[in-house]
């Protein structure tokens, strides 16, 4: 039983520190995004639904339809899945060799991983200009992708490698005595296992490349903004906060709508895995 | 044991070894190029390491850093230690609302976290100031924002830690005849403390990591060293940046391999 006095003494101050720095926060955002702007990114009355109708392409002030936010829309997705892709290409055949590492050697493979994924942000996208301004790379799409699967890839590795190490290889071996050939036996026997630790991994990477503005702020130029960097200018040289805040939720919606469609299938203990 | 691993296989992992280290090597290569537009190599030098120790604004960025991360840290453990305990411990209505609002923070994008709480922010300066007060200080509103994500992952932390473990423990204490808060102590929580460490270090790191959400909430006069590192990358890069950079990675290396040597023999499972 969860009385008030436990309830005060155990989940409530946490509780109410998250209802006052992120419920509130974002219904302060939710009513800011039916406002008008007015003068030095400031928001005022009328209530108005302009925010929301410019997100889906319509722009109050030239009473017409403008894609360019869409196109921003469209290119944000497909770069985070081309990335996540790249990830998927580098990182799944990386996660078997770590696990079929003697126990010393896997430790020691999964610090060499972790010291990247711990290494600052900035740092780690910083770095590339280093690399790449030689060749005239900087700002470029080029040095966006290449940006974003460096700063990724270890989220993708881990839960996959987590996924790997669990796999019942005996599976592969009957499959192969059944006159699979590799490939096919691959396949049927140990693909399905690793199959939610794949999930658990395109979802960590394709969030947070869907979502990044500073990747492609330092790496892209204008040609390769995202709707991070949409977003950002909002709050920034545009000082257009409800379009920015109607942006931030459209961002967020996406989000909980692909983890919802990922619960649905993986179950609440799949969720909770992958946090 | 090992297990055959295909050649292809093992070149693979390697070159996906080295593209993880190239940038990094190539940072700290360059803090001790002497030179001072980067791209080509003209000689030795530390000179970059003196430049940068001479910088107020680096100084002030590192206590900055370090008081948002120790106080951040230290809010949010006990916080979210006493939520991830309650979650353990108890069944209730609205169980599965909480843990949605502890997944908030982890899924959703750090810029929409930021433009949210800036927005916050701004709306309650604005009440604050009709109310005859005056509230700009950049300190506070980055310390509410960073125990705000912390709390999850140290909740989180500490409720996969205790998840193996049922009730019987404290239970079988109950009834040896311990008091509420002795079965607390010598039976809960030492069960939860290495989920309590793990936590704990885990929001240290992501206090001091991040950028989005400093950046968004800390108005124009407070700096982090990612804030930092960030407005001078704008302006072009500079040497003294790559041996701040390299003196990061340092740091990161001596962290991680100390934590990994801490942690070790107390771990009973991976």
């Amino acid at each position: 039983m969860l009385t008030l006095r436990r309830f005060l003494g155990t989940l409530g101050p946490g509780t109410l520190w998250l209802v006052a720095f992120l419920v509130l926060p974002t219904l302060v955002m939710l009513g800011y995004s039916f406002l008008t702007r007015t003068d030095l990114a400031q928001v005022g009355r009328p209530w108005t639904l302009e925010g929301w109708q410019r997100v889906f392409g319509y722009d109050a002030l030239f009473q017409e339809w403008v894609g360019d936010n869409l196109r921003v829309l469209w290119r944000s997705l497909w770069v985070a899945g081309l990335s996540t892709l790249l990830c998927v290409l580098m990182g799944y055949p990386l996660a078997f060799y770590i696990a079929r590492q003697d126990a010393r050697r896997k430790n020691l493979l999964l610090l060499l991983l972790i010291i990247p994924f711990w290494t600052n942000f900035l740092i780690r996208v910083y770095a590339w200009i280093l690399i790449l301004r030689p060749f005239d790379l900087v700002p470029s799409l080029s040095a966006t992708f290449l940006g974003m699967v460096y700063a990724f890839l270890p989220f993708f590795v881990l839960p996959v490698y987590s996924s790997v190490e669990k796999v019942d290889w005996r599976l592969l071996e009957a499959a192969q005595d059944l006159g699979a050939s590799p490939v096919r036996a691959f396949l049927a026997g140990v693909f399905p296992q690793t199959l939610p630790g794949l999930v658990a991994g395109i979802i960590l990477t394709f969030i947070p490349a869907l979502g990044t503005f500073v990747v492609s702020d330092i790496l892209g130029g204008a040609k390769t903004a995202l709707v991070g960097n949409l977003i950002q200018n909002q709050f920034g040289q545009a000082g257009d906060w409800p379009y920015g805040s109607a942006l931030s939720f459209l961002l967020m919606g996406a989000v909980l709508i692909g983890l919802w469609l990922y619960a649905r299938t993986a179950g609440q203990k799949g969720l909770e895995e992958l946090v | 044991m090992t297990r055959r691993t295909h050649p292809a296989l093992s070149v693979w992992a390697w070159l996906v070894y080295a593209f993880l280290y190239l940038p990094i090597l190539v940072v700290i290569v360059f803090s001790f190029n002497d030179s001072r537009f980067g791209a080509t190599w003209a000689g030795f030098t530390t000179k970059w390491y003196g430049v940068l120790f001479a910088r107020a604004d680096v100084r002030e960025a590192v206590v900055n850093t370090l008081s948002i991360a120790v106080l951040s840290t230290l809010v949010s453990t006990v916080l979210g230690t006493l939520v991830g305990l309650g979650l353990w411990r108890y069944s209730f209505k609205f169980r599965t609302g909480l843990s949605f609002l502890l997944v908030l923070p982890i899924v959703v994008p750090d810029v929409v976290m930021g433009v949210s709480l800036l927005m916050f922010y701004s709306f309650v300066r604005l009440g604050l100031e009709r109310a005859g007060w005056t509230f700009d200080n950049g300190f506070w509103t980055v310390l509410l924002a960073h125990i705000t994500f912390q709390i999850s992952y140290v909740a989180l932390t500490v409720r996969s830690r205790l998840a193996g473990y049922g009730r019987e423990l404290e239970e079988a204490a109950r009834d040896l005849g311990a008091s509420s808060l002795k079965s607390f102590l010598y039976v809960v929580l030492p069960l939860a403390t290495p989920g309590v460490l793990a936590g704990a270090l885990l929001a240290f790191t992501l206090s001091l990591d991040d950028f989005v959400v400093t950046y968004f909430t800390s108005g124009s006069g407070f700096r982090t060293l990612p804030v930092l590192i960030y407005t001078n990358v704008k302006r072009g890069v500079t040497p003294d940046i790559n041996a701040l950079s390299a003196l990061l990675v340092l740091v990161t290396v001596v962290a991680i391999i100390a934590a990994n040597a801490l942690l070790r023999p107390r771990r009973s499972r991976a």
